[in-house]
């Protein structure tokens, strides 16, 4: 009895400084993301709604807040050179593990757990998703209990792509010590509810449907978090997922809502929940194809020896065409709240985006055709513009989505206005972006003169983003077409910058050349950019808590969600 | 008839095997990538390792022998083991078919959703009957009345439009606007006492009704075709001749007689119960098989959609057997021999 007393006691005086805040007091959290889960580990799946799934779960060592800004998760502090975490070689990163981590099982979170997840993810069967955050890494050792090194076999000036964001939690060894590399698709229960060190633990996981979570008794914050259950529905469609939180209320929180803003708006008149937007690094932009399409080519077309295209590589075209789009109006349409107009491929974060180009806001037809009659490309009968028998005719392809096939129709008009004739094609998605090497209809592929899709990239390091550009990414047969450049843009003064970042440390000095290269890339019009693209979700006014993450999971602070009073 | 029976089912196995080929060659045929979907970020060369670990390095022949294999030998198996508690073989190593999406066996996925298809779409059948035949009786009965001329306009109605917008506008109407009805089904929902049953109701109604309105309208007008060819018989007027009630004249002579297409109809219809409603389920979330099918195309699962397509077409097969047989019990003038 007395016993009793005392732990009541200390127990009152432990939550004395938080009374409101209670661990599991806020009842249920409804989440609706409109693709249903299919698996709880991210290493088997790059799907976002794996990987947001699975965050509220498994961990990584440090997050990106919404700022894009690294902050400490399983850790004290992020490594630097200056704090001597990363080596002065910049080939070893060390991590230091906080104190007193748990699993949800009870048992300690060990440097021995971080090892083995890197282990897991590099095994060559595994056909592991996430491998491309673990590049270059040699080794990663557990030095005791709480300490964890990165080996890289090359000097790493950006080394937090092992276990930084949500792409690349910790598991735990014990559950999946035997589900290594073949074996990993048959460890069907432990894919299906990790033991992970998140505000929640899976209660029952029904693929392609439901998560069910609860809260995790051995959370490292007692006070967090305030929900005792958390449900993940998914499937159906984005307008109905907006309409459960914004009209019918039955959700507090609705991923990804990709409906056209104008419905969205009215939804949210309703006044039961807000939409939220973030701006990570997509952008939605034209590539412009510098090799010739022409189908008389054969296995040539559309390869750099295939030869130049007929009237693309002529600058004074490439700056018309985008002079004659109006960007506001594409935003307009399309995509409201979860788009700006852009001039750049590199958009953000802040410090990487450059201010050099922002001319291209503006529409201006009347330039778009005197750049165009000042080259020599003159109107034939029918309106369409021509030199030395060239016309210029484009085929403009992209995937199946009504944004983009009101993008392509609003840019076909304002071309036809400059005296540009545009055909339009659409391709289902998985086929555009799948690499099937039969299929003509690849975005690798490319054959057409122009393509419209939206790339971006993990975290907030543009180096590898970068370097999608240089000579040797040119999609072509030798390569199985598996090659990221797709306008086939090649300069060797942008090889130089590539290298050049690739051994550059200093963050300052890695921003100006970013900056360099994406103006080299826009100068020269190797593509258009149209808009930066963000996310939109929405919340429940009930729902207290969310910041908005495009660099993240977007429930990377789902432990710090709580009811509103 | 037993020779009958047996003489179809062992038709049923070269057909359901040539139809395996087909399934699996037009979806191997088909554009598509499981890792089409992956976000950009993921480069061609991760792309690249995992398809090779879905497998699909081999070439199809292999491919397809493997499925035949899993499917045909090692699921029976495991099911036997499952049931009875033992062990046959190897069973630790042995493969079943995987899903690409989930690395999860796929008919562990197809038992987990079967309940929920057969209960909101199998109910929606069922309501589907109980509405359609009073009305094509009594539609068939006072030809051209008003009641026929209303019945006939909304089985138009519900025939024509499609599912995804009367499941649409119910939404609207009975969740956004009035708000007496979820719009989106709980299916982690438990029945244990008769609130949690009235809740199941009323997340089942508006599902139900989408497609029992589609059914309805369908069934009810064979029915009423089916009745005004019978009423016009001599056995009708003879049987009025002898003085029997009117009453026994429809519900007994006619409504029997009648009824044979129509149950032919239904039998056929059967298989689209376990089929689901693709589109239904999807509008209403219900975790059912419709909605796993379209799930798997989207993501290019193909061991699921293969799978799934598969036991569809055993399902047709044997329901067109089934819907033979019924045909002979009912009619005796029909005899296979």
């Amino acid at each position: 009895m007395k016993k009793a007393l005392l732990c009541s006691a200390v127990a009152a005086g432990l939550f004395a400084g938080n009374a409101l805040a209670e661990r599991g007091s806020d009842g249920q959290l409804n989440i609706i993301y409109w693709q249903a889960a299919s698996i709880l580990n991210p290493y088997l799946s790059g799907g976002t709604k794996d990987i947001e799934s699975a965050s509220m779960v498994i961990e990584p060592l440090a997050h990106y807040d919404e700022t894009g800004t690294m902050v400490p998760n399983l850790v004290d502090e992020i490594p630097t050179v200056d704090n001597g975490g990363v080596s002065e070689d910049l080939k070893s990163i060390t991590w230091k593990l906080s104190d007193g981590l748990m699993w949800s099982d009870g048992t300690p979170v060990t440097a021995a757990d971080v090892a083995f997840t890197a282990e897991y993810c590099l095994h060559p069967e595994g056909g592991c998703q996430q491998a491309s955050n673990f590049t270059d890494v040699e080794s990663v050792e557990a030095i005791d209990d709480s300490t964890v090194k990165v080996n890289f076999s090359v000097a790493k000036p950006f080394p937090y792509g092992p276990f930084v964001g949500a792409q690349a939690p910790v598991i735990q060894k014990a559950q999946f010590e035997n589900c290594m590399g073949a074996k990993a698709p048959e460890c069907t229960d432990a894919n299906f509810g990790p033991i992970g060190t998140g505000p929640y633990v899976v209660t029952e996981f029904k693929a392609n449907d439901v998560v069910s979570l609860k809260a995790n008794p051995n959370y490292r914050d007692a006070a967090k978090p305030a929900f005792a259950t958390v449900v993940f529905k998914g499937g159906g469609d984005a307008a109905s997922a907006a309409r459960s939180v914004l009209e019918t209320g039955e959700f507090d929180y609705a991923w990804n809502l990709q409906v056209e803003p104008e419905i969205l708006s009215k939804m949210a008149a309703a006044g039961k929940g807000t939409v939220v937007s973030s701006f990570g690094t997509s952008v939605e932009r034209l590539m412009v194809n510098m090799t010739n399409p022409d189908p008389a080519l054969g296995d040539k077309r559309a390869t750099v020896e295939g030869g130049p295209h007929p009237f693309l590589t002529d600058p004074a075209v490439r700056t018309a065409l985008s002079k004659a789009i109006d960007r506001e109006i594409l935003v307009e349409v399309g995509y409201g709240e979860a788009g700006q107009p852009t001039c750049n491929v590199l958009p953000a974060p802040a410090i990487y985006a450059s201010t050099a180009n922002d001319a291209c806001l503006g529409q201006d037809i009347e330039a778009a055709k005197k750049l165009l009659d000042d080259a020599g490309w003159v109107p034939g009968s029918d309106g369409v513009r021509e030199k030395d028998g060239v016309r210029l005719s484009i085929l403009y392809q992209t995937s199946t989505n009504s944004v983009r096939q009101a993008t392509q129709a609003l840019v076909k008009q304002w071309w036809a206005e400059i005296g540009v004739e545009t055909e339009l094609r659409n391709i289902d998605a998985s086929v555009f972006f799948g690499g099937d090497q039969s299929s003509p209809d690849t975005f690798q592929k490319f054959f057409a003169d122009i393509e419209m899709y939206t790339n971006n990239f993990d975290g907030t390091d543009p180096e590898n983003y970068m370097a999608n550009w240089s000579c040797k990414e040119i999609p072509s047969p030798e390569n199985q077409w598996l090659g990221d450049n797709m306008p086939r843009y090649c300069n060797p003064e942008y090889d130089a910058l590539v290298a050049e970042m690739s051994t550059t440390a200093k963050l300052e000095d890695r921003a100006a050349l970013a900056k360099k290269m994406n103006d080299m890339l826009m100068q020269e019009g190797a593509m258009i950019p149209l808009i930066h693209r963000g996310g939109v979700s929405a919340h429940a006014n009930s729902l207290e808590g969310v910041r908005m993450n495009e660099w993240d999971s977007e429930l990377w602070n789902i432990a710090d969600w709580k009811r509103a009073e | 008839m037993l020779n009958y029976t047996i003489r179809r089912l062992l038709f049923a196995i070269p057909t359901l095997l040539v139809i395996s080929f087909l399934i699996f060659a037009i979806l191997d045929l088909a554009p598509s990538d499981p890792t089409g979907n992956l976000p950009l970020t993921i480069p061609p060369e991760v792309r690249e390792k995992i398809r090779l670990s879905l497998g699909l390095g081999e070439p199809f022949p292999i491919r397809y022998l493997k499925w035949l294999q899993q499917f045909f030998i090692n699921e029976p198996l495991n099911m036997i083991e499952q049931w009875f508690g033992i062990t046959i073989g190897d069973s630790e190593n042995r493969l079943r078919v995987q899903s690409w999406a989930t690395r999860s066996p796929v008919v562990d996925l197809i038992v987990e959703r079967m309940p929920q298809t057969l209960w909101v779409v199998g109910m929606s059948y069922v309501v589907g009957i109980l509405i359609a035949i009073p009305i094509g009786v009594i539609s068939a009965y006072k030809q051209y009345s008003v009641f026929d001329q209303v019945g006939t306009f909304i089985s138009m109605v519900g025939f024509s439009v499609p599912t995804f917008f009367t499941g649409l506008v119910l939404i609207v109407v009975f969740s956004s606007t009035l708000g007496w009805l979820p719009s989106i089904y709980d299916t982690t929902h438990k029945v244990t006492d008769l609130a949690s049953f009235w809740f199941q109701v009323k997340q089942m109604i508006m599902p139900v009704m989408v497609l029992a309105l589609f059914n309805a309208s369908q069934l009810s007008r064979f029915m009423r075709a089916s009745m005004l060819d019978n009423l016009s018989q001599d056995y009708v007027r003879t049987a009025r001749a002898k003085g029997l009630k009117e009453r026994a004249v429809l519900l007994i002579h006619v409504l029997r007689n009648s009824l044979i297409p129509v149950v032919t109809v239904i039998a056929l219809g059967i298989p689209q119960i376990f089929g689901g409603a693709i589109i239904t389920e999807q509008i209403f979330r219900v975790n059912g098989l419709g909605q796993l099918l379209i799930i798997g195309i989207q993501g290019a699962d193909i061991p699921l959609v293969q799978t799934l397509t598969f036991i569809f077409a055993v399902l047709i097969v044997l329901f067109n057997l089934l819907a033979d047989i019924v045909y002979g019990i009912l009619d005796p003038r029909i005899r296979y021999e």
